[in-house]
């Protein structure tokens, strides 16, 4: 046991921090799970668990563009999306032939996923060549895109396999895409997603969390990981050691956009029905909100942020009218409040241990 | 000296959140004055609602308890002119109801969804940890699919106002719609259409990134052209292309179209009226009941309305006994000329009111078993209320009533 303690006094401090942000979300898991299980929780919260989940990954893929690269995205709900109808779409067509609903989404989440980095892909490699914001300038435009194709878009399933049609002048409808009579309809253009099985669960949203916090941390602090702290931090510097700046540039946004399509996935087999609309840039804002109030580049930050931010709005209800104005100011009370150097000294004096833990926590 | 800013900072956020707290909870206690003017008229109101219900089940003794509604629609954001029409109009009936001293008392619950799914089955979860027993809503289509699911799941009874897609009940027994489905809209336009402008050459201008209005428009067109006529021209527009439509309107007027069909709300209709005068097109434009609303919009000059027929369930302007005592109160109470959606969430109320009382359910029942109860009578009731007289559901959930068609003259409704 005192070797077990004095080798974690011996580790650097950011694995213990990485360490203490499995811990916490673990805690977190079981803590709600037992309560839930228990009948102690209300449905308000239970019901937010999964969208929850989902926002935290999103929010953590987020930091690892905007916070460990240091690129401005302003699409994270554009791969949100991809994933969300991709995911959606595998998992109803697979509904006879994978009977068992965690493997179904376990499914759905990996095919958002892929299809996801492949839409990052598509807008990463063109424009993580340039240097300056043109970034947040091109996922802007890939976010509206998005929303605007999958307006366009009618997917059915029956027994022939998958059919799709492109509405792109308005004129078709579902019943237009020659599936059999007995066939359902998975995507009906405007529609969206209407009549889709929910079998998104907490478990997998926590188990989809975990394996965002390792793949991202472990990302971040391997060789590759200071390669691309190195670029965000001096790119002249790290081009002239010899970092291959469009390779880890790639690296970072590819990683990011398919864990958004996971998150995505998860998020679109939790509602029956789910709109393109959903994911407009106001969503991507959010977002981005939870990573700036989490802090840049602060992983455990963005999971708190998200949780508390998300729960926040519904906590306000008793506000009527008036709840999203008192989001708003509670919104800038917090930046306010954690960016005042007193605030920050007080938490310095009570956890003297945090000090050295800023840097990158 | 800092150290003061600050304290006058938390200081000053504090006094906004009490201030606020107490603004609150102003709106509910608007609600009070209206039972002083009631009872005279609440007595008169309860029989449309009343006779039908004993007619079609002498055997139940009636309801009789507490129950507590809840209601979920857009009260904030961009639909906000809906939710809180419905939600309002719900709120005018619950007051009347319990005006009127019977066995029943209703409490009711508006929450806010910002007409988002997502935010719908948060508003959905919260007031079921508040007890609620029965819903009214969601008012707009997109959060009534998913929160229809979810209480079909809870066995929960849900009455939605306004959500209009034929995706809200399909599969679900425990859900009643009052306003006519898309569908229905489509087809009941086109048949109108056919039947009273026989020689109308018919364009479309809709939103196709629009649930609603593409759901209408899908219908209208099968049902249109298998009558053998033809659409002579189709513009399209999305949320974020709603404010120019020079480009439709010159196509439709280059087609040598003379009605324009406008499944559409009325804010992009109001822009369509302003555009067209300004290039002298003056075709008869026909909308649906997205088109309700357009006389009361802030800064519309209602002299551009002049002539436009639209299919609405509710004519404020109506001359029954039923429709001026509904929208005295509304505008006593709220300011404002009560639209289709006031009309609507009444209405849902009235029909919830009926059922209770021909179940005979009392206020110490489950959401479930006032669920089950609910769902046996509902196909056997009849609501005489200001969306229709004699309405009746089948037990997919569709309501039956007559369509009204109104042209606007002279800046109000006139039933044709």
């Amino acid at each position: 046991m005192k070797k077990l303690i004095g080798r974690i006094k011996g580790l650097k401090k950011t694995t213990k921090v990485d360490f203490a942000t499995y811990l916490g979300v673990i805690l977190a898991f079981v803590l709600f799970t037992v309560l839930r299980d228990r009948g102690l929780l209300n449905r308000s919260i239970t019901g937010m668990l999964v969208p929850i989940c989902a926002y935290i990954v999103m929010a953590v893929s987020l930091n690892l563009t905007v916070g460990i690269l240091g690129e401005l995205s302003l699409g994270h709900a554009g791969f949100m999306s991809v994933g969300a109808f991709s995911g959606v779409i595998a998992a109803q067509s697979l509904q006879a032939a994978v009977p068992s609903a965690p493997a179904r989404l376990a499914i759905a989440i990996l095919v958002g996923a892929v299809f996801a980095a492949v839409a990052g892909t598509i807008v990463g490699v063109p424009v993580l060549r340039l240097r300056g914001d043109y970034l947040a300038i091109v996922t802007l435009a890939f976010g509206e895109i998005i929303k605007e194709l999958i307006t366009c878009l009618l997917v059915a399933w029956d027994s022939r396999g998958l059919h799709m049609a492109f509405n792109l002048n308005g004129s078709l409808t579902i019943n237009d895409i020659g599936m059999e009579p007995g066939g359902m309809a998975i995507i009906k253009g405007a529609q969206g997603a209407t009549g889709t099985e929910t079998i998104a669960s907490f478990t997998a949203g926590f188990i989809l969390i975990m394996i965002t916090l390792v793949i991202v941390l472990n990302l971040v602090r391997s060789r590759a990981g200071r390669a691309i702290m190195a670029l965000r931090d001096n790119r002249i510097a790290a081009e002239s050691v010899g970092i291959n700046v469009t390779k880890y540039k790639m690296m970072a946004f590819v990683t990011s956009a398919a864990l958004a399509g996971a998150a995505g996935a998860l998020y679109g087999l939790n509602y029956s029905n789910l709109t393109a609309s959903k994911f407009s840039f106001d969503t991507s804002i959010l977002v981005l909100v939870y990573v700036v109030l989490g802090g840049l580049g602060n992983m455990w930050g963005s999971i708190i942020a998200a949780a508390v931010l998300y729960f926040l709005p519904e906590a306000l209800r008793e506000f009527k009218d008036y709840r999203m104005l008192v989001y708003a100011v509670v919104l800038i009370l917090v930046m306010l409040a954690t960016n005042d150097s007193r605030i920050k000294a007080l938490a310095g004096r009570i956890l003297p241990k945090r000090k050295g833990a800023k840097d990158n926590g | 000296m800092k150290k003061k800013s600050l304290a006058a900072m938390l200081m000053a956020g504090a006094m906004c959140l009490s201030l606020l707290a107490s603004c609150a909870s102003d709106p509910g206690s608007t609600g009070s004055p209206a039972p002083s003017q009631a009872p005279s008229q609440g007595t008169q109101e309860s029989q449309p609602a009343g006779e039908p219900s004993q007619g079609s089940e002498p055997s139940a003794t009636g309801a009789s308890g507490t129950f507590k509604l809840g209601g979920i629609g857009p009260l904030t954001g961009e639909n906000a002119i809906y939710g809180k029409a419905a939600m309002n109009g719900a709120q005018i009936a619950v007051d009347e109801i319990n005006a009127m001293g019977g066995d029943v008392k209703l409490e009711f619950d508006p929450q806010d969804d910002v007409g988002d799914p997502e935010t719908a089955l948060n508003a959905y979860n919260n007031l079921l940890d508040d007890g609620m027993q029965v819903l009214v809503g969601t008012v707009t289509t997109g959060p009534a699919i998913t929160v229809s699911a979810q209480a079909r799941q809870d066995r929960v009874f849900a009455m939605t106002p306004s959500a209009s897609s034929t995706d809200v009940t399909a599969g679900k027994d425990n859900m009643f719609q009052v306003c006519f489905t898309d569908p229905n809209q489509g087809i009941t336009s086109a048949d109108y259409i056919a039947e009273n402008l026989p020689d109308a050459k018919v364009a479309i201008i809709y939103r196709n990134d629009d649930a609603y209005s593409q759901g209408i428009r899908d219908t209208f067109v099968a049902e249109y052209t298998g009558k053998g006529k033809e659409v002579v021209n189709e513009g399209t527009f999305t949320k974020d292309t709603q404010t120019d439509f020079s480009v439709q309107l010159t196509a439709a007027k280059n087609a040598g179209a003379d009605l324009i069909f406008l499944p559409i709300y009325y804010q992009p209709a109001s822009v369509i009226l302003a555009q067209a005068k300004a290039m002298n097109y003056a075709p008869t434009f026909f909308g649906v009941d997205g088109m309700d609303g357009i006389l009361t919009m802030e800064g519309f000059d209602t002299s551009l309305a002049e002539g436009v027929m639209l299919m609405t369930p509710f004519n404020a302007w109506g001359t029954d006994e039923l429709t001026k005592s509904f929208v005295t109160k509304y505008e006593d109470t709220y300011g404002e000329t009560p639209n289709q959606f006031a009309a609507d969430g009444y209405d849902a109320v009235y029909a919830i009111y009926t059922a209770l009382n021909a179940a005979g359910c009392t206020g110490d029942m489950s959401a479930a078993e006032i669920c089950e109860a609910l769902v046996a009578v509902m196909p056997t009731i009849g609501v005489d209320g200001l969306t229709g007289t004699g309405m009746t559901w089948s037990s997919n959930g569709e309501v039956a009533k007559a369509p009204v068609v109104v042209t606007i003259q002279g800046g109000i409704y006139v039933t044709q």
